[in-house]
């Protein structure tokens, strides 16, 4: 069985995000990026199938502009066999990027597909959920375990109230959550390797899909930065700030 | 061979993450049990660290001298107990081997050095050799298609984790010097080795050093290193060229976690109202420790370019080695300052550093040896 692994360019987590002076959104100038920490584990997951024989092949996919080959390039060191990049200059929203994959299933035909439960970019958690509607596919979300079985999958889900366990049919839609598993390290020899493996590129015309974004973004603010805190004296005191200055309670 | 940009800088940040996520977590462990735990030794032989500088030919990842030191800077991140665990294996375990051996040799031993299967160690300094290491009184003595060797090595990393020797011993006993030694490559199972216990050590907890006893140990002929006697110091002091490179190299990325772990603390700890990052007198420590940490920077891509393009680079690489390692000594010596109290406690790790880094000023030559190396060559070329 074919999986395919959707893998997004994002800013590493260690960058302290700054937001541009005329609110438009955030600076990406030289800021280190980085391939979707949950799309990391989504890759270990299907390289993991593959390597205990349930899979035959991983083709990682990533929307977005050529610099996104770089972090194709990492999916394909960690052992995906290999990559499609759908080349775009668009600002893609997660709705243009489930279309986008929702070609790229219909062309390759995958028995599972596996992405991030979130980027950690737009922190959005729709992409897969999306796919799995457009496709027309059963969707396990914030997995934490995935046991294959014959023609179906049994999928931990991390939900509020504690773990949920359901199966769906194959072909079905999984999204990683943190648990999961813990991704391992690129070997050099790995990385090498990974430089000769095949990246297919198309456009999003090619796939016939438009990506026109659909929402507009009209300002893009920081948090608001917290005020110094206060030492207070007595139990007193603090009761008496929380009822009468925060008015928190009455 | 040299990696192309794109597949170098992959491999570095991979390494960098290995060493920010997997290994600084450990470094309190590591320096309170004085050990590094299993499952990381063969994470570290799955990411080829063990290979790094043994040919590709031979299962190594053949890394020229400016990639060896862009990995072993990133290695400084972390305590340098990580770096030790394959070190011998990219330096002064194995390069004896590369530099000089006969295919033969290599073909014998690299590949499974490459994986971390065979761990190498370099047996240089005796009792009454250290920095005279010309002097050594090891003896190898020929007897029919073998040679039997007898003495003492003093200080030797990663033997009680080693399966080779490097040996430097006295093939010729009249003469003194340098050009009476040869260099063998000894199984560690041989009879007639013995090991000494483990040394307690001031620092970098997680890494052994023992003394090595050789009684009566026979070594087929074959194992003279490159066939040729008495040429053996000629091989040391080309594989302690290199090995001062990658110490320097180290040393400076141990000055750059020192120097990010004080600007952070700086900044943070707060006095007389303000963050003692805003006072002058800190600012002075942490401004003289990054330029004399980028200067070091500057010396060893330039000597290691150097070396690369085929140059004699062996009074730079003593000269960097100088300059790095009493570079990272000062710089640790400031944190300490910066840090005040919490640099002397455990808690903040700072004082293992301190203590971590002392020994760079000392093995792969002292400073006083790297500078009489630097003048006796001012003296003779001018
Ligand atoms: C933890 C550790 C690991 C080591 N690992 C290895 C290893 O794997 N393999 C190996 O072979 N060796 C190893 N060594 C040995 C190390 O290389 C030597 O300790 C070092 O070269 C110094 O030799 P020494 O200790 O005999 O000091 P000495 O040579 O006795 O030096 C004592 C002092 O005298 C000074 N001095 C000596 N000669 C001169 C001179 N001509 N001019 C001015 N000053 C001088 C020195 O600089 C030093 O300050 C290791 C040592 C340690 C501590």
């Amino acid at each position: 069985m074919k999986v395919l692994v959707a893998a997004k360019r994002v800013v590493d987590y260690n960058v302290n995000i700054r937001v541009l002076s005329d609110n438009t959104g955030v600076d990406l100038n030289n800021v280190k990026m980085s391939l979707n920490p949950f799309d990391e584990i989504a890759i270990e997951e299907a390289v993991r199938l593959r390597e205990a024989g349930t899979a035959e092949e991983v083709i990682v996919v990533s929307v977005g502009t050529s610099a996104c080959q770089e972090q194709i390039r990492t999916a394909l060191a960690l052992g995906a066999d290999r990559g499609i990049l759908v080349e775009t200059d668009e600002d893609m929203q997660p709705l243009a990027i489930a279309k986008v994959l929702k070609a790229i299933v219909d062309k390759e035909q995958p028995s599972l597909v596996i992405a991030g439960k979130q980027a950690i970019d737009g922190d959005n958690s729709q992409t897969g959920q999306m796919l799995a509607a457009l496709a027309g596919l059963g969707q396990a979300t914030f997995a934490s375990q995935l046991v294959m079985g014959d023609g179906e999958a049994t999928v931990t889900r991390e939900v509020d109230g504690g773990a949920e366990t359901i199966t769906v049919k194959l072909p079905a839609i999984l999204t990683t959550d943190l648990r999961l598993n813990e991704p391992r390290y690129a070997s050099l020899p790995n990385i090498m390797k990974a430089k000769k493996k095949p990246i297919d590129v198309y456009t999003p015309e090619d796939l016939g899909v438009d990506v026109t974004p659909r929402v507009k973004t009209l300002k893009v603010e920081p948090p608001a930065s917290r005020k110094a805190g206060i030492i207070v004296e007595s139990v007193e005191e603090l009761v008496d700030k929380l009822r009468n200055e925060a008015k928190v309670i009455s | 061979m040299a990696l192309d940009k794109e597949t170098l800088k992959q491999f570095l940040d991979t390494l960098e993450r290995f060493v920010e996520q997997r290994l600084r977590p450990l470094e309190s462990q590591v320096g309170s049990e004085d050990r590094i735990p299993d499952d990381v030794f063969e994470e570290m032989k799955t990411l080829g660290l063990f290979g790094l500088t043994i040919p590709e030919q031979y299962g190594g990842l053949g890394l020229n001298m400016s990639e060896e030191v862009a990995v072993a800077r990133v290695f400084g991140h972390t305590s340098p107990a990580f770096r030790s665990a394959f070190g011998t294996n990219v330096g002064i375990g194995s390069q004896s081997l590369v530099i000089d051996g006969t295919q033969a040799q290599k073909k014998h031993y690299l590949p499974r050095m490459a994986t971390g299967e065979i761990i190498g160690s370099f047996c240089l300094t005796e009792p009454d050799a250290g920095s005279d290491a010309a002097s050594v009184r090891m003896t190898a003595k020929k007897d029919a298609d073998s040679y039997v060797l007898n003495g003492t090595k003093r200080f030797i990393t990663n033997a009680p984790k080693a399966q080779l020797f490097s040996v430097f011993a006295r093939t010729n006993t009249a003469v003194k010097g340098a050009r009476g030694v040869s260099a063998f490559l000894v199984d560690a199972a041989s009879d007639g080795i013995e090991l000494g216990p483990a040394y307690k050590k001031m620092g970098q907890q997680g890494t052994y050093v023992c003394d090595v006893f050789f009684a009566d140990v026979r070594v087929p002929a074959e194992n003279l290193i490159g066939g040729k006697e008495n040429v053996g110091f000629k091989t040391a002091m080309k594989v302690l060229d290199k090995g001062r490179l990658h110490i320097s190299a180290l040393s400076l990325g141990i000055a750059e976690r020192l120097i990010k772990d004080c600007l952070n603390y700086a900044r943070e700890r707060k006095q007389f109202g303000q963050p003692i990052a805003e006072f002058q007198l800190i600012q002075a420590m942490l401004a003289d420790s990054k330029t004399e940490a980028y200067a070091a920077e500057c010396m060893i891509a330039d000597t290691a370019r150097r070396r690369d393009e085929g140059e004699d680079v062996a009074v730079l690489a003593a000269s960097c080695k100088l300059f790095a390692t009493e570079m990272v000594g000062r710089v640790a010596d400031r944190a300490v300052q910066i840090f005040g109290g919490a640099g002397y406690v455990e808690d903040y790790g700072i004082e293992r550093f301190y203590r971590d880094v002392r020994l760079f000023r000392i093995y792969e030559g002292t400073s006083q040896i790297q500078q009489t190396v630097i003048a006796r060559d001012m003296i003779k070329n001018g």
